[in-house]
C-alpha cells in the first residue's frame, strides 16, 4: 500500500503485539530498585467522626517501615485538590485533600497509610490499625438528602445542596400552551462503577537533593498530573515530571487527580525512596470515581404530529461525598439535550447534591449518553402518546442536511453531516418495516419482540480553547511535535495521553501519509510530560480531532520546509517542485528526485541548506479548531423478552456512525464495538447499588455485573462519512459514541417489547426480576 | 486481595494428605483446583492457616464405567467432564451443567470434588448429585465412608465431611436405558452462578413417569430436590397437562432468599418455569 493512503487504512494495531503476549509495561510492570509498597487504609464508615488511629501494633508489624494518619500528613498539603467549573460555576463545594483527618464521608475513603517492604507484608500491618469512629446517620439518596432534617456531610457549607440553578433557552410557556400533547416521566440513570481492566497504580520517586519528583501513574492526564503535584506538594513544576506508560483502560475513571497520586508522592517525599501504590479490584470499586447516578425529571410538550415543541428537565446529579475534579462535567447533558432534532425551547435545573457516596465523576460520554437518553426516551413517549411509528417522529424533529450549519437553542452550532440520511441508512440496514411487520406477528403469538432507535449527535473533541476555557475552566487545545532524525526516521510527540485507543498506530498513519515514510519509521512518543510540551492529555474523544490533527499539521509543515530544501537541492524555484510518496522532484520529472531521507540529512548539513534556513526539520503545533466536532447516526436494536422469565435476548444490534474521516476503520469499528458493549452493560446488567447504611453492596465482579462477549451479540456496524470543516483530517470523534447511542436503542428496544403489558418506562438496568414484574403487576397483558 | 499468610504442603497420597489434616486441625484447609477457596482468602473472608494441596495426588482424576455406576474421581475437572463422551452419553445432565460453570479457566482448572466438598448453594454439581443420587465417597483417618448426596450437603458451604476428610469420589448410579437429564440453569450473564437452575433426569416406562428426579439450586442454604413435583409426576403419563401441573409444585416448601438477583417470589416462579422446561424438554412433550 502506498503510504499517502496511510489515511483510511486498516492496518493491524502496532501496540498489541506487545499487549497480547504479556510483555506490556503497565505501572506495576516497571522496574523499581528497592520500591516500597504503599497500602491505604481506607473508610469503613459513610459517615463518621475520627475519634483515634491506634498505629502502634501495626507499626511493630515485620516489615513495616513507616505509618502515616492523616493529620500527621496534612500540613504537608499547599492545597487541596482541583475542581474545575465544569458548567456550574455557581457551585458550593467542600475543599478536599486526599486522606481524611477528623471525618469521614464515604466508605473508600483514605484515612491512614502503611508503607512496607513488601505488598502484602502492608497489608497484614493494615489489619492491625484500629480506627475508632463515632458513626453519624448516613444519606444515599438524592432527595432524602436535601430535605430539611436530613444529616449534614459538610457542616461549612450548611446542607447536602451543592447548587440548585436554571439553564434555559426558547419560549417554554409558548411550547406548553401550544402542546397537543404533554407527558411527565421520571428517567433514571443508575450508578455506574467504571471498571477498567488495569486498576490505578502509582509509582512515585523523590529525590531530595534535588527536590525532584519522578511519578508513573496509570492516569489519562499526565500532564494535568504534574501541574497539580507541582501545586500541592509545592515542587517547582520544572522538578516534576509524570509519565503515563502502558495503560489499561480509563473509561474516564482515570480523568482526575487521584488523592493516591499525591499520597504516593508524598510517602516517597517523607521517606526518601521510591514507593509503589498497586489499586487491587476491591478497592478500585470503592475508591475510584464511580459513574452517571442521576435523575432526570422529564416533561414533553408535542403536537399530535409528533413535533416536540419543548422539554421541563430537571437534572438531579449525585456527587458522592465531594465535588470531584470533573464532578459537574454531566451537566452539559443539559445543554446538549436537544441533540440532532431541532427543539424550539428548554427550561433546565440542575441540582447537585451530596450523599455519602463515593464521588462521581466522567464516565464514557459523561453527560451526552444521559442526554442522548433522555431526548430518545422522549421521542419513544411521544410516539407512544400519539400512536406513531417511532421512526415518524424522529423524522418529524431531526434537523436536516439543509439547515446545517444549525445552531441549536443553548448556541451550539453543528459542524456538518445529514442525520435524516444517517436514520433512513440505519432503518434499511435494519429490515425496519419487515422487523415491524415480524413484531406483530410474533405478539400474536405471546412473544415479544422490542425494536429501539437512537439518533444520537455527540458533542466532542474538546477544545476549541476560548469555549473549553469559559464552560470548564481549563483552554483546551491539540498539540503535536513531529521530529525528523538525520536519518529519515520521524518522531511525533502528542498532548494525548492514549490507554488503549491506538495512537502509537493511527497517528504514525498520519504521519506516514503527510511525510511519505512507512509507518514503521515513525515513532509516536506520548504520556510523559518530561518529553515534548504540555499537552491536554485524553477524554471526551477528543484526540484525534485535536491531537493528530497538530500532527498533521506539524507533519505538513516538516513538509514544506523539505521542499524548500528539495528546491535548492534541484536548483528550482520552489513553486515547481512537487511532493509525492516520499520524494521531491520537479514538476513532470519525477526521474531526478531527492528523497525525504535525503532531505533529512541535509536539513543538518549547512553546505546543502539554502542560505539562511536553520537548520532541522521540526514543527510543533499548538492547534486550536473553530468548532467542536459532532459525530452522528443511528443505532438500531432488537430484542426479544421472555414473558416468563423477564429475560432479554439481544437478536440484533445495528450501528450506524457517521464520525468523518477514519484514518484506521478497523481501530474505529474496535471503538465501536467497546462502546456498544459498555453502553448495553448499562441497560441490562450494571448497577452500583449501596444500602442505606452507606455500604456498597455490589463491592466485587460477582455483584456487580459487566457484560462479557458472551453476553453479547453479533453488531453489524454501517458508516457514511460525513468530513468535518473544522480540523485538516476531516475527523470527529469515535470513542464515546457506542456508548452514548447503545444504551437508549436497548432501552427503547426493552420498552418497546413491553408495550402490550402497558409499560412506558423502565428503570435500568433492565433485570430480569425488574421486567418480569412490570409485566405482571396487574393481571399482565393489556392487548 | 492478598490472602493472609499461611502454610502450604503438597502430600503425594490420600494417606499423607489425611495426616496432614488431621495434624493441623481446624486451622487447614484442602486446596484442589483452588476456584472457590482462593478467591475467599484474597478477600480475606477464610483465613486458613494451613493448606493441603491434593492437586498433586495422582490417581484422582478419572471417569469410569462400573457395573452399578458411574465413577468421577475427585481431582476430575469441570472441562474433562464437559467433553467426556461417556458423561454425555449416560449424564447429559452432569455434562450440560459442566459446560456452563463459569467460564474457560474455570473449567479448566475447578474439580468436580472441589466444588461438592464447598458446598456452595448455588453452585451447579451439587444440585447435579444430589438428583443424580450420588453417593460420595470419602478418605479419613478412620478409612473409608460413603455419604450418599442427600446427607452429604448440610447448610450453606458446610458438607457432611469431618475435618480430616477427603473426598475421594463421586458414584453415580447408572441410569435406566430409558432415562435423560438435563440441567436448566437461569443467570444473568453466561459466566455467573445460577439464580434458579434445575436439574431433572426422568425414566420412563411405557409411555410413563417411572422416576423423576428435580434437584434445585439456588432455592435454599442448600441443594433441595423438588419433592412435591416429583411426587406428583410419578406414575403419570407423559403429557403437557400432567408436566404443568407438577412443575406448578417445584417450588413447594423452599425458601428461596431474596437479593440483588431477585425476591423469593420471582425465584419460586422461575423454579416452576424451569422445571416445566426441562421436564418438556426431557420428554419432548409441550
Amino acid at each position: 500500500m502506498a503510504v499517502s493512503q496511510m489515511i483510511g487504512a486498516s492496518i493491524k494495531r502496532r501496540e498489541d503485539p506487545q499487549l497480547v503476549t504479556g510483555s506490556g509495561r503497565f505501572v506495576d510492570d516497571l522496574p523499581q530498585n528497592a520500591v516500597l509498597h504503599l497500602h491505604v487504609v481506607r473508610s469503613s464508615e459513610p459517615h463518621a467522626r475520627i475519634l483515634a488511629i491506634d498505629t502502634i501494633r501495626a507499626k511493630e508489624a515485620d516489615g513495616v517501615v513507616a505509618i502515616f494518619t492523616g493529620k500527621e500528613l496534612r500540613e504537608e498539603f499547599q492545597a487541596p485538590l482541583p475542581v474545575t467549573v465544569t458548567f456550574v460555576p455557581e457551585k458550593a463545594y467542600p475543599e478536599q485533600y486526599p486522606i481524611a483527618t477528623d471525618k469521614v464521608h464515604y466508605v473508600g475513603e483514605p484515612v491512614a497509610l502503611v508503607v512496607a517492604l513488601s505488598r502484602a507484608a502492608a497489608q497484614d500491618a493494615a489489619e492491625r490499625i484500629e480506627v475508632r469512629y463515632q458513626a453519624l446517620p448516613a444519606v444515599t439518596d438524592v432527595e432524602k438528602a436535601i430535605q430539611k432534617d436530613a444529616p449534614v456531610i459538610h457542616e461549612s457549607l450548611g446542607s447536602n445542596l451543592s447548587y440548585d440553578v436554571k439553564r434555559a433557552g426558547g419560549d417554554i410557556e409558548a411550547a406548553f400552551k401550544e402542546a397537543e400533547v404533554t407527558i411527565s416521566q421520571r428517567l433514571q440513570q443508575q450508578r455506574l462503577i467504571p471498571i477498567a481492566i488495569e486498576t490505578r497504580g502509582v509509582v512515585a520517586d523523590y529525590k531530595p537533593f534535588a527536590n525532584s519528583l519522578t511519578l508513573w501513574s496509570s492516569t489519562q492526564i499526565p500532564h494535568f498530573v504534574k501541574v497539580w503535584l507541582a501545586v500541592i506538594l509545592g515542587i517547582p513544576e520544572s522538578q516534576v515530571r509524570v509519565i503515563a506508560p502502558d495503560v489499561g483502560g480509563g473509561f474516564g475513571s482515570k480523568i482526575r487527580v487521584f488523592p493516591e497520586e499525591v499520597l504516593t508522592a508524598l510517602a516517597s517525599r517523607r521517606l526518601g525512596r521510591p514507593v509503589k501504590w498497586i489499586e487491587d479490584r476491591e478497592e478500585n470499586m470503592r475508591a475510584t470515581h464511580h459513574g452517571r447516578s442521576q435523575i432526570w425529571d422529564v416533561e414533553i410538550a408535542a403536537k399530535r404530529d409528533g413535533t416536540v415543541l419543548g422539554l421541563r428537565l430537571t437534572q438531579w446529579l449525585d456527587l458522592g461525598a465531594y465535588c470531584s475534579q470533573f464532578g459537574t462535567f454531566m451537566s452539559l447533558g443539559l445543554l446538549v439535550a436537544p441533540g440532532p432534532y431541532r427543539l424550539a425551547a428548554i427550561d433546565g435545573r440542575l441540582v447537585g447534591v451530596f450523599t455519602n457516596r463515593t464521588p462521581t465523576d466522567a464516565y464514557r460520554g459523561a453527560g451526552r449518553p444521559e442526554a442522548t437518553y433522555v431526548i430518545e426516551r422522549v421521542m419513544d413517549l411521544v410516539a407512544q402518546e400519539t400512536g406513531m411509528d417511532p421512526a415518524d417522529v424522529r423524522r418529524r424533529n431531526l434537523v436536516t442536511g439543509a439547515e446545517q450549519p444549525y445552531t441549536s437553542l443553548f448556541g451550539f452550532t453543528f459542524d456538518s453531516g445529514d442525520y435524516v440520511a444517517g436514520l433512513e441508512r440505519a432503518l434499511q440496514v435494519a429490515g425496519y418495516d419487515d422487523l415491524r411487520r415480524r413484531q406483530s406477528e410474533a405478539r400474536k403469538q405471546g412473544r415479544y419482540l422490542g425494536i429501539g432507535l437512537a439518533s444520537y449527535l455527540e458533542i466532542c473533541g474538546l477544545g476549541p480553547a476560548a469555549p473549553t476555557q469559559a464552560n470548564t475552566g481549563v483552554s483546551l487545545w491539540g498539540m503535536g511535535v513531529v521530529r525528523l532524525h538525520f536519518t529519515g526516521k520521524a518522531t511525533a510527540i502528542t498532548g494525548s495521553s492514549p490507554h488503549g485507543q491506538g495512537h502509537e498506530t493511527t497517528f504514525a498513519q498520519v504521519v506516514s501519509a503527510v511525510l511519505g515514510i512507512p509507518v514503521a519509521d515513525v515513532d509516536v512518543v506520548h504520556g510523559d510530560t518530561g518529553i515534548g510540551p504540555m499537552g491536554m492529555n485524553t477524554y471526551g474523544s477528543r484526540s484525534t480531532a485535536l491531537d493528530a490533527s497538530a500532527v498533521h499539521i506539524s507533519a505538513t509543515r516538516v513538509r514544506e520546509k523539505a521542499r524548500k530544501i528539495a528546491a535548492h537541492l534541484l536548483e528550482a524555484a520552489e513553486d515547481d517542485v512537487v511532493y509525492e510518496d516520499g520524494k521531491a522532484f520537479v514538476k513532470g520529472s519525477p526521474a531526478k528526485s531527492v528523497t525525504i531521507q535525503e532531505l533529512a540529512m541535509a536539513a543538518f548539513q549547512t553546505n546543502r541548506l539554502p542560505a539562511g534556513m536553520e537548520g532541522g526539520l521540526e514543527a510543533t503545533t499548538f492547534f486550536d479548531p473553530t468548532n467542536f466536532v459532532w459525530p452522528f447516526g443511528t443505532h438500531v436494536a432488537v430484542v426479544e423478552v421472555d414473558p416468563e422469565t423477564g429475560k432479554v435476548s439481544i437478536e440484533r444490534y445495528v450501528a450506524l456512525d457517521d464520525c468523518g474521516t477514519r484514518i484506521n476503520p478497523m481501530v474505529v469499528d474496535g471503538q465501536i464495538h467497546g462502546g456498544i458493549a459498555q453502553g448495553i452493560g448499562q441497560a441490562l446488567f450494571e448497577e452500583g447499588v449501596y444500602g442505606e447504611d452507606g455500604q456498597l453492596r455490589t463491592g466485587t465482579l460477582v455483584d456487580y455485573l459487566v457484560p462479557s462477549a458472551a453476553d453479547l451479540p453479533f453488531f453489524q456496524l454501517e458508516e457514511t462519512i460525513t468530513p468535518s470543516p473544522v480540523n485538516p483530517l476531516g475527523a470527529k470523534g469515535i470513542g464515546e459514541a457506542g456508548t452514548i447511542a447503545s444504551t437508549a436503542a436497548l432501552m427503547n428496544a426493552v420498552v418497546d417489547a413491553l408495550q402490550p403489558f402497558g409499560v412506558k418506562d423502565v428503570p435500568m438496568p433492565a433485570s430480569p426480576a425488574k421486567l418480569w414484574q412490570l409485566m405482571h403487576r396487574n393481571g399482565g397483558r393489556k392487548g | 486481595m492478598i490472602p493472609a499468610a499461611f502454610d502450604y504442603v503438597a502430600p503425594r497420597s490420600l494417606p499423607e494428605a489425611v495426616a496432614d489434616l488431621v495434624k493441623h486441625g481446624s486451622e487447614a484447609k484442602v486446596l484442589a483446583g483452588g476456584h472457590s477457596l482462593i478467591p475467599l482468602m484474597k478477600l480475606r473472608l477464610s483465613t486458613p492457616s494451613f493448606l493441603v494441596d491434593i492437586g498433586r495426588i495422582q490417581d484422582l482424576s478419572y471417569i469410569r464405567e462400573a457395573d452399578s455406576h458411574i465413577a468421577l474421581g475427585a481431582l476430575t475437572t469441570h472441562h474433562e467432564i464437559e467433553f467426556s463422551e461417556l458423561v454425555k452419553a449416560r449424564l447429559p445432565l452432569l455434562q450440560q451443567a459442566a459446560a456452563q460453570i463459569g467460564d474457560a479457566q474455570v473449567r479448566n482448572r475447578g474439580t468436580i470434588g472441589g466444588a461438592a466438598a464447598h458446598a456452595d448453594p448455588n453452585g451447579d454439581f451439587p444440585t447435579c448429585l444430589l438428583a443424580l443420587d450420588a453417593e460420595l465417597i470419602a478418605v479419613g483417618p478412620r478409612g473409608e465412608r460413603s455419604i450418599k448426596a442427600q446427607d452429604f450437603f448440610v447448610d450453606t458451604f458446610t458438607s457432611a465431611l469431618e475435618p480430616a476428610e477427603i473426598l475421594r469420589e463421586i458414584r453415580i448410579p447408572r441410569p435406566p436405558s430409558a432415562s435423560s437429564g438435563t440441567y436448566l440453569k437461569f443467570s444473568r450473564r453466561s459466566q455467573d452462578w445460577a439464580i434458579v437452575a434445575v436439574a431433572a433426569q426422568v425414566s420412563l416406562r411405557e409411555g410413563r413417569v417411572e422416576r423423576v428426579a428435580i434437584g434445585l439450586t439456588g432455592m435454599g442454604p442448600r441443594p433441595l430436590r423438588a419433592a412435591a413435583a416429583e411426587r406428583a409426576l410419578t406414575g403419570k403419563a407423559v403429557a403437557p397437562d400432567a408436566l404443568r401441573e407438577a412443575s406448578a409444585q417445584a417450588a413447594d416448601g423452599t425458601q428461596p432468599p431474596e437479593d440483588l438477583n431477585g425476591s423469593p417470589e420471582y425465584r419460586r416462579h422461575l423454579a416452576a418455569v424451569l422445571t416445566r422446561r426441562a421436564l418438556e424438554a426431557i420428554t419432548g412433550s409441550k
